[in-house]
């Protein structure tokens, strides 16, 4: 599992697991994605570099996921896959490979409309890392 | 930590005023509507804007509160202009998200027949629901127009009157709009979605009048019982949102020059003065008038469509715009402070501004009639218009309540109408509803939201607005 949903106080909340940083990180960009669309379902098209910085690690979840979520918002682009190359304190680098949204093939689950930095958590725990999001839909 | 609530009198509540707060906070409501689960995280928002600088009298909360991000949604909150700052999230994502009305001179009966062909017109017609993109194309230089100029730009495009700039606050333009300050990624996003309902909680739909609290000011807005209104709610779609995100993140990068600590990161704000205060301002305004500009489109194309499936013209139509408010915004505004005028930035975030008679910022005949305030409900019940009132000029910052306000979440109100035909239930009620989402029908039943004739019972209670009429509606278009 790569992320649970933990709406009951919130309108699309996301709780994201990863073994190391940068797992997290990349796990919170899929988990973005599952929220929004049914993947699987959509071609990888480009690739495209993605870099964000941010003042703390939960400063920089919200910067990347804002990065990515612009794919959808303001290009109708699907993110299917993410590489992170690099990630320090506290910016990242990333590969990204996107797909074009067709309405008449996909299927749209949520639309998200923001990353907030409501509740915002990255956490180191014995396990890894974990991350608290809150999605405006 | 629970916040426990002082009464006042029978509507307002005193968060009283402890630790970093610098004014208390009062919450208006009545006692039945002070129950709702998520009241506690809302109280403590509203205690939270309370610590900001610059903040005058109160952090307050009208009876549809619940929480937002950062600030609550149905808070009021006034910053001195030289002292204050100011916050995107004091005014929403959605900047100038809004509700306009416009009344007709025909009947329930003369609209019933043809009530489906029309519902379905508009839902055909009206692009809404998500990625849906407009009937406008804009060049970058219209938009430009369009974020300086909003309604004017749209009434000189032929889409609208004259007159319907009298009708909507503000003249449907903010002054102060600035493109220069809009992002790149906002302007792209501005350009496909002018004219567009967009999703969510926002809809278009046709009503009756089927109440009149008080005669002589429902005639001044040209209500009559029986009358078929229409109404809608949209705001400034992508563009909007963008503009507040590319703030936001701003504000928080720069969050280390403030010298004070923010309560939550969704609070991240700015000196009013500064250089990103007064660029947010700008921006913010932008998006106002863009706001102004898609209601002004929007209603324009439903009067077109309605004239067309109802076989009728103009004159027999006879649609006039009653008023279009909004219920996300920052205002530059003057008021009096304990017998001084002063110049204050005002956020109403989910609240709308409640001017009475006389007040110099109301146009045409409303500056003698009172400002006209539309609170719509859930889209199974009623919608009400009401009147600015004095007594809202000296508590609340001329500031009432928007709407009906949530109870449920989306994905608990989800969950509570499995099983039920939810459309199924409104058409009994006689109401048609066409709608895109997979899951908005559920998201935005009835039993989501507050009951909004509490809502108005208690801004009515505590005088801060007056019932004038209530509108039942007939036919709903959802996004």
């Amino acid at each position: 599992m790569i992320y649970r949903r933990i709406d009951p106080t919130a309108d699309c909340g996301i709780q994201v697991f990863g073994k190391d940083l940068k797992g997290l990180f990349e796990n919170a960009g899929l988990a973005l994605f599952d929220l929004i669309a049914d993947v699987s379902l959509v071609k990888p098209g480009f690739e495209y570099p993605v870099q964000v910085t941010g003042s703390d690690w939960a400063d920089l979840m919200v910067n990347w996921l804002r990065e990515l979520l612009h794919f959808w918002s303001g290009k109708e682009l699907i993110v299917k896959k993410i590489k992170v190359i690099e990630i320090y304190e506290y910016q990242l680098s990333a590969r990204i490979s996107v797909g074009a949204f067709d309405a008449a093939k996909h299927r749209l689950n949520h639309e998200i409309k923001a990353v907030t930095y409501h509740r915002i958590q990255v956490t180191n725990t014995p396990i890894g890392w974990e991350a608290i999001v809150i999605l405006d839909v | 930590m629970t916040i426990a609530l002082k009464q006042i009198d029978d509507y307002r509540w005193e968060i009283p005023q402890t630790g970093d707060m610098r004014v208390p906070g009062i919450v208006y409501a009545s006692s039945s509507l002070l129950t709702a689960e998520d009241s506690q995280e809302a109280f403590t928002q509203v205690a939270n804007v309370a610590t900001l600088p610059g903040i005058i009298k109160a952090s307050m909360a009208m009876p549809d509160m619940h929480w937002g991000y950062g600030f609550p949604i149905g808070g009021v909150a006034a910053f001195d202009w030289e002292s204050g700052i100011i916050s995107p999230g004091g005014v929403g994502y959605d900047i100038n998200c809004g509700v306009r009305l416009a009344g007709t001179s025909l009947t329930e009966s003369e609209v019933r027949p043809k009530l489906e062909a029309l519902v379905n017109a508009l839902y055909q017609n009206i692009p809404c629901g998500v990625g849906s993109t407009g009937s406008v194309k804009l060049s970058a230089s219209d938009e430009k127009q369009v974020l300086k100029t909003g309604s004017q730009w749209a009434v000189r495009q032929g889409l609208g009157e004259e007159a319907d700039l009298d009708h909507t606050e503000d003249g449907g333009c903010l002054p102060d709009a600035d493109p220069s300050e809009i992002s790149e990624r906002a302007l792209d996003r501005g350009r496909k979605q002018l004219g567009t309902l967009g999703s969510g909680n926002h809809f278009l739909e046709i009503g009756v009048v089927d109440a009149i609290f008080d005669q002589d000011t429902a005639r001044g807005f040209g209500l009559f019982e029986g009358q078929v209104t229409v109404m809608l709610h949209s705001g400034s779609r992508g563009l909007g949102y963008q503009v507040c995100d590319d703030y936001l993140a701003l504000m928080n990068k720069l969050s280390h020059k403030l010298e004070f600590r923010l309560a939550d990161r969704q609070l991240a704000c700015a000196m009013i003065g500064s250089e990103e205060g007064m660029s947010y301002f700008r921006a913010m305004s932008c998006a106002a008038n863009y706001a102004w500009a898609n209601r002004q489109v929007l209603m324009h194309h439903s009067k077109r469509i309605i004239e067309n499936i109802l076989g009728i013209g103009p004159k027999n139509l006879g649609f006039r715009l009653i008023y279009d408010v909004c219920h996300n915004i920052a205002k530059k505004e003057v008021h009096e402070i304990s017998g001084k005028t002063q110049t204050v930035c005002v956020h109403r975030k989910g609240a709308t501004r409640s001017f009475p008679p006389g007040h110099p910022s109301l146009l045409g005949n409303y500056r003698q009639i009172g400002q006209p305030v539309i609170v719509p409900g859930d889209m199974g019940t009623a919608s009400y218009v009401l009147v600015g009132t004095e007594k809202a000029m000296v508590e609340t910052f001329g500031s009432t309540c928007h709407g009906a306000g949530r109870v449920l979440s989306r994905t608990a109100a989800k969950k509570a109408s499995k099983g039920r035909s939810i459309h199924r239930e409104l058409e009994d009620k006689g109401i048609l509803v066409r709608w895109t989402g997979r899951s908005t029908l559920s998201e935005e039943m009835p039993d989501a939201y507050k009951d909004v004739s509490q809502v108005v019972d208690a801004v009515h209670g505590a005088g801060i607005s007056r019932k004038v009429a209530r509108l039942r509606p007939i036919a709903v278009v959802k996004g």
